[in-house]
Order: C-alpha cells, then structure tokens, then sequence
C-alpha cells in the first residue's frame, strides 16, 4: 500500500511537473514517426566518404542538427530568467562570432591550438557583444528586446566588415572533424560538444549559486538587493555565458559548413531558442527556469524539421508546418488548458477513489 | 425576524489540495448588520469570502440569499455581483487613471454610448447621498486612498448590493479615513445593507460591528453578539488558548538587560531619500524602536542603516571600529540584518520555495561558489519551520501560496539564521494576525536577551511599548525626540509626534 502511495507520489509530482508538456510532445512526435515509418529511428553503421565507420540516421541527424539551438537555448534561458526578457541579437552575435574565428583560421596554418585559440578570441568578441547588450539591459533598464534590437539590425553588418565583404571558407581536416566525426567515434562530433557543454553547465549550477542568485534577481530584484545580491552583476553574468554560447555555437557551425556566410548562418535561431525556452514550460517573464526544458524544447523543434523534410514537405512549407505544431504545443501548455486539464485529472482521480470504496 | 435574513450559508466545505480550507462553516447575515469575521491568518476568512463570490466553486454546502428556499449556486465574481454581492478588496481595484464615475459605471449596463454628462450627474447624486466627498469628474488617481475605497463601496452600493464585504479595507488608512469609512459603514447599515466585515484591528470590531463569527484552522468558533464577547475573550476564541503570553511578554521585557557594548553607531547618516542627517546608537541587548507618523521618514532612517536607499554620507562605527556600508552586502558582512517594511515589493521571492527563501540571505553570506548541499539546506528550513511555527504544505512549497503572516516568518527565519548582532524589523506585524504578532514579539524579547540590538517600527504604539526600551520619535523626516524607560507612555508618544513638547 505504501508503495502505492508512494508511486502515486512520484506520478503526481511528475503530471505536475513543467517538463509533462514538452516530454509529452516529443512522445507524441516519436509515436507519429514510428507509425508513419516503423524504421524511422532505426541506426545504421555505414561508411563515409573519409572511409571511417559512422552512425546514421534520422535519430542522429536530430541530435547533430539541433547542436547549436541547444547550446543558445541553454544561453537565452539564463538570460530570460534574470533579465525577464530575450536577446533577439545571438544570431547576428554568432555571425560575428563565427567570423572572428574564421580570420583567426585564415591567419595561420590551422592546428588544434590555432582552433583553440580561435574559439577562445571568438568567445571574448561575442562576450563583448552579449555584455553590450547586457550593459543596456542591466545598467540602463532598457528592455531587453529593445536593448537586444539595436544588435540584431547590426551584427550582420558587423561581420559582413570583419570578413572584408567575402564569405572567406577554412579547409582543414581538424575542422572537418569538430563539425563531423573525429576518426574513429562514430558519433557526430557536435553531439559529442553539447554533453560535454551540458554537463560542464549543470556542474556550473551545483557547484554554484547562479541558480539561486539568477532566480532572485529575475523574481524579485529589489528584495535580491537587499539580500546583499548585486542584480547589475548577476544579468552582466548572464551575458557572459550567453557569449560562450553564442561563439560555441558560431563556431561549431563554421566547422560543419567550412566557411561564413555572414547573412545566413543560424539566421533566425534567436526565434527557435526563444521558442526552445518557451517549450520547455519556462516563463518568458523570467524568474525560475528548468534547463533540461529548453533542451528538450530545442530538440522537439529540430525533430519537427526533420520529420517534416523526411516527409519531403518542402523547405519553405515547413515553417507553415512548424507554426502549426508549435501551435499546438504552445496552447497545450497554456494556464488555461493546464488548470482544464487538472480538473479533468481530479475527476478521474475521485471516481477511481470511489470505485476503490 | 427570520423575514430579515439576507444570507445564509450552511455547512460549507472546501478541500485545497493538502489543506482543509474549510470544514463546516455556516454564516448568516442579516439585514442592517455588520458583521465581523474574524479568525488568524489562514483560519479560513478569505476562503469563505471567495466561495461567497464565486472565485472558488465550494466541495459541498449550501447558499442562499434572501430567505429563498432554494440554495443558488455561484459560479463567478459576475454571479455573485448579478445576485448583490458585492466586495471591496483591501487593494483598489479600480482604475485610477479613469475619472470616478466611469470607475463607478464601468462594466456595468449594456448601452454602447456613454452620455458623460447624464452619467457624472447620477455618480454626483450616489457621492452627495452617501456624503463621499469627492467630485464625479475627478480623476480617481489623485484622491486619497480612503476616497478611492468609498468610491468602490459608492459603485456596489449603487449596484444595489444586499451583501458587502469589506476585506481589510482600513489597513491602508489614517485613522481620520477610518472614521470616515465608518461613518459610510453605519450609513450603509441603515439603509438595509447587510456588511461583512474583515480586520486585524480588533479595536476597529467593537466600534462598528454587531455581531462577530469566528473562524479558526477553518471551522466555526462560534456566533456572538458583540456584548457578550469582550476583547479577551475574542482574542482567545480566535487562538484557541488563554492569551496569558501576552501578559508573560511584559515581565520578559522586565527581566530583559542590555549591555553596555554598543553595536552599532552612526554620526550624521543620510540617504538618497531625504532623510536629515541624524545621530544613532545602539547597544548589545537593546530594544528600540523609531516611530512617528506614516512618511515621517521612521522607514527611510534605518533603510539608510541597512544601505537599502543610496547612504549620501555618515561615519559608521560597528562594535566601536569603523567600517564602512555603502550596500546591504557590507551591512549583511557586520551581522545586520533588515526584514523590510514591505514584504511584498522588497522580502519574499515569490514564486521561490520556502526552503530557498529561507537560506537566501545566510547563502549570500556564504558566498557564490559555496552552494549549501541540498541535505543542509532541507536541514536548516526544517528547524527553522519548526523553531518559528511555519504553516506550509511542504518546505518546497512556494513561499506565495502561504498567508500573509507565514510569509512573514519565514523571512524573519531568513534572518535570523543569519545570527544578526543587530536586527532591524520595520512592521514585522503589519497585516497579520494577533497569535502571530505575539509570537514574534516574543522572538524580539527572546534575541535581546541573547545580546541581540534590535530595532523595531510598528504602527501600533502598544506594540511599541511591549517590547521597546527607547523610542526614538521622528516627524517630518528629522528626529524630533528621545523617549525612555518611564517616559514611555501613549500620551507621551503622541505629544512628541504632534511637537508639543517642545
């Protein structure tokens, strides 16, 4: 009986919970696909064109595509916690980014310390940019899709300058191997960079208070200030990891194209990440955040585009498709469907009571 | 007689997850009655209240209104309004950029033009006979806030309501409003208007009411005439105990001694807010409060000792070595602790759990990269749950869902964990309970004589007196007395806050 009750527990604890909505997209997503092409998720080995032995399939092209949108996601939902606002700016940011590593590659004869150094200078640019942002937001109080704006119309630009007007590619079997396969893991090296940038994030929050601090100042900022919690540094904070992100993401996406188009890379992933978030059943008006939502969020999105292009809907088509779905999604976790629902739920609950009576 | 009942409600019940809101209750109201409702924090008041208007929909019971035979059902605040029940909340909910007589029209009627005129010319009428004096062209914002409550009580009454439920609708007035307010009350009364009315201020109960229920851990204490239940016997109805804590208080703060170590001390303290430059010290073991007025500037002095506001100058000394605290970090780091006169707006985080809103200040304290472990964390919040008597569900509920005086421990828990040697509490008892208030008056004595200094604000002068050796009496932002031991008296407070003394 215990037991029971204690399942019960764990049952209610989880239909409370604010992943049931995304976790129960995906579910649905996976159920539709398996139905459609029972062989939809299946893995195989094959070899590709560089002769090593890889895995392939749709399940893998979800989890290598949704790289960068899971990393800016993770970004965008600090910074919505804290700040009670989006960054519209990141891909823009990224393109930046992407273009400081990108000169840095062309500067020398690409090693691995020359691509570790190109991603640490691309992350100081980006932080730079992300602290711009974060210094109208935190220091000015402008709001922070305004404050974001002004970077959003001019980070193309920006980058379309550093890269001379050209869109300049980097060949080199290193980069081949960060934004596809390192020889002989036969899992996609973006992948690989996300667990590892996940857990280096979740360590970040258990070894610190960032979480705590972050959701005090995104509640209640005045009651954070005189709780000795300094709220101008805690959303500058923010915008530092949002750099790392950003220039991460830059990056990774360099590596896997070869060069930088600075008008379309990651173009409009700041709307994905912001919806990532919004999927993930965090508020946009900040305060509490569950990062395993936007991840999750970040993933359904990429699964939506992928299913749909199996399903050869055409690339311009899929956003209307997209904007369906995401519909949906969005209303399902609405307050007013989720306080239907716990209704309906409690109905269930007392008639099976009273059927156990 | 019966023929005068306006409402009744029988055997009312409701279930929130975890909690009995409400087990059983009835309620009658008659015609040209006040009637208060009265009960600690989370006794139920509110819950009854909102079944009535139809915010929650009620597990089982029955309404009826009118002497009807027939029980109705209330679905919504629209209902409840339809039927002539109408509230007034504690906070105004009207709209204060709109003039009063579209505050009193809106929403009402289905005409689609608004003839201005005709319509300021009946809200004048409606102000004139309930002698509210206000003009119907005024726009709702610039008049007071007592004002701005008639105009709310003006808009039900002229929806022609039988049931009027004021919820703690004087916790924002001077006392002058406060007569006034009743005034309209005893008006209303006579006109047939049958009142609920809720309050903390018990002195407020018997100069309006009739008759009283009270409520306690959701069910009904009882029905009283207002003759039969004298003060003490309410107070006791409504805790379920003796009150002889409140008598024990007194001869603790007897027993209570201070040190002659002073903790802290300040010269010429000023702030951003427009406090003068004032003089400031006290003692291991102290009690001392600052009272004056509402804006006398009693909250702005010892925001300015906590750095809350921006400190534009003074020279600072904690335990006799000068140190500096130009933020609530460095006044946290010399063992300071300030529970905020509004807990809303500056204490609770709210949609934070209570453990997280308890460990929050001796966790800033701790520093950044040194999170408690989740074991010492639910630790920590379970003693102090228990040491304060913290009603919550759980300690990871979030801290929005408890009343108001739970709330209110669980930031007096967050500091004193912190192990303060000198606490300031600006209106730690506003807005809650008797039971509460006692309680937390006992803490105050109980940390004195630990060695504690601690600074206490209230706007109750009998508070004051329970617990303060010292008062400090403050008008138009500048201290204008001192006050101890056997000075301490209400006529003498009132004196010196009115300046006749000098």
């Amino acid at each position: 009986m215990k037991e029971k009750t204690a399942l019960e527990n764990h049952l209610k604890r989880f239909t409370q919970s604010q992943l049931i909505i995304p976790i129960f997209a995906l579910l649905l997503l996976t159920i539709f696909n398996l139905i459609r092409d029972p062989s939809f998720f299946s893995i195989v080995i094959k070899k590709n064109n560089l002769g090593n032995y890889v895995f392939a399939g749709n399940l893998i092209s979800i989890l290598n595509g949704a790289s960068e949108l899971v990393i800016l996601a993770i970004g965008m939902t600090l910074v919505t916690s804290a700040t009670r606002g989006q960054d519209i700016s990141i891909g823009a940011a990224a393109a930046i980014a992407g273009s400081v590593f990108v000169k840095i590659l062309r500067a020398n004869i690409i090693t691995v310390p020359v691509i570790l150094w190109g991603v640490i200078f691309a992350c100081l640019v980006a932080i730079l940019f992300c602290l711009f942002n974060g210094m109208l937001i935190a220091k000015f109080n402008i709001q922070p899709m305004i404050a974001s704006l002004i970077l959003y119309t001019a980070g193309r630009p920006i980058a379309y300058w550093i890269n001379g007007g050209a869109t300049p590619n980097v060949e080199s079997t290193l980069l081949g191997a960060l934004g596809g396969f390192i020889p002989g893991i036969p899992i996609p090296s973006p992948i690989l960079i996300v667990i590892v940038f996940i857990v280096l994030i979740q360590l970040l929050l258990k070894f610190t208070n960032l979480r705590l601090y972050i959701q005090t100042v995104g509640i209640n900022e005045k009651a954070a200030r005189l709780n000795g919690i300094n709220p101008v540094i805690m959303k500058l904070s923010v915008f530092v990891i949002m750099g790392v992100c950003v220039a991460l993401a830059g990056s990774m996406n360099v590596c896997r194209i070869g060069l930088i188009n600075h008008e379309t890379i990651l173009i409009d992933i700041e709307m994905d990440a912001i919806l990532a978030v919004a999927i993930g059943g965090n508020s946009l008006s900040g305060g509490k955040f569950k990062l395993s939502g936007s991840v999750i969020g970040a993933y359904i999105i990429q699964a939506l585009t992928i299913t749909l292009y199996s399903m050869k809907v055409s690339s311009t088509a899929v956003r209307a498709y997209k904007a369906v779905v995401i519909l949906l999604i969005v209303i399902l976790g609405s307050p007013v469907v989720k306080a239907w629902l716990a209704q309906v739920k409690n109905k269930i609950f007392k008639a099976s009571a009273a059927e156990v009576k | 007689m019966n023929n005068d009942v306006v409402l009744t409600m029988r055997g009312i019940s409701k279930q929130f997850p975890g909690v009995r809101a409400l087990h059983n209750v009835d309620f009658t109201l008659r015609k040209g009655e006040i009637h208060a409702l009265m009960g600690e924090n989370g006794a139920g008041k509110s819950t009854l209240i909102k079944v009535l208007t139809g915010v929650y929909s009620k597990d089982s019971g029955e309404i009826k209104i009118d002497n009807c035979r027939e029980s109705i059902s209330i679905k919504s605040p629209q209902d409840a309004q339809n039927l002539g029940i109408s509230t007034v909340y504690q906070e105004i909910t009207l709209c204060p950029n709109l003039s009063v007589a579209e505050n009193m029209y809106i929403g009402r009627g289905k005409y689609y033009f608004i003839n201005r005129r005709e319509q300021e010319k009946k809200a004048d009428e409606v102000l004139a006979k309930l002698n509210i004096p206000v003009k119907a062209a005024q726009q709702l914002g610039t008049c007071s806030l007592a004002v701005q409550q008639m105009v709310a009580i003006a808009r039900a009454v002229d929806m022609d309501c039988k049931v009027l439920i004021l919820d703690e609708p004087t916790s924002s007035l001077d006392e002058r409003e406060v007569e006034f307010l009743f005034k309209l009350m005893l008006e209303l009364k006579a006109r047939g208007v049958g009142i609920v009315f809720i309050t903390h201020f018990l002195e407020q109960v018997y100069e309006v009411c009739d008759k009283i229920t009270v409520l306690r851990n959701g069910e009904l204490v009882g029905e009283y005439e207002i003759k039969d239940l004298p003060k003490v016997e309410l107070i006791s109805a409504m805790l379920g105990k003796d009150i002889e804590d409140i008598s024990k208080l007194k001869d603790a703060k007897a027993e209570s001694t201070i040190s002659s170590n002073v903790v802290y001390q300040v010269t010429g303290l000023s702030s951003s807010e427009c406090v003068r430059p004032f003089d400031f010290s006290i003692n291991q073991g102290e009690v001392n409060g600052f009272t004056g007025l509402l804006g006398s500037g009693r909250s702005e002095s010892v925001r300015a000792i906590f750095a809350a506001d921006r400190v534009t100058g003074g020279s600072v000394k904690v335990n006799g070595k000068d140190t500096k605290i130009s933020a609530p970090l460095d006044a946290m780091k010399n063992g300071i602790g300030y529970l905020p006169e509004d807990r809303k707006i500056d204490g609770i985080i709210k949609d934070l759990s209570v453990r997280d809103n308890i460990i929050l200040a001796l966790q800033v304290l701790k520093g950044f990269l040194k999170p408690f472990t989740k074991t010492e964390a639910e630790k920590i919040a379970d003693e102090y749950i228990k040491l304060l008597d913290i009603k919550t569900a759980s300690k990871d509920t979030p801290i929005k869902s408890l009343s108001g005086g739970n709330q209110q421990k669980v930031i007096l828990a967050r500091w004193l964990l912190t192990n303060p040697q000198y606490l300031i509490l600006d209106e730690p008892t506003r807005g809650i309970d008797v039971g509460t208030k006692v309680e937390i008056q006992k803490q105050i004595l109980k940390l004195s004589k630990q060695g504690v200094g601690i600074t206490f604000i209230s706007s109750e002068i009998q508070e004051m007196l329970n617990v303060c050796s010292r008062l400090i009496v403050m008008r138009d932002r500048k201290i204008v007395g001192e006050l101890k031991d056997k000075e301490l008296s209400q006529d003498n407070i009132m004196h010196t806050i009115a300046g006749g003394n000098s």
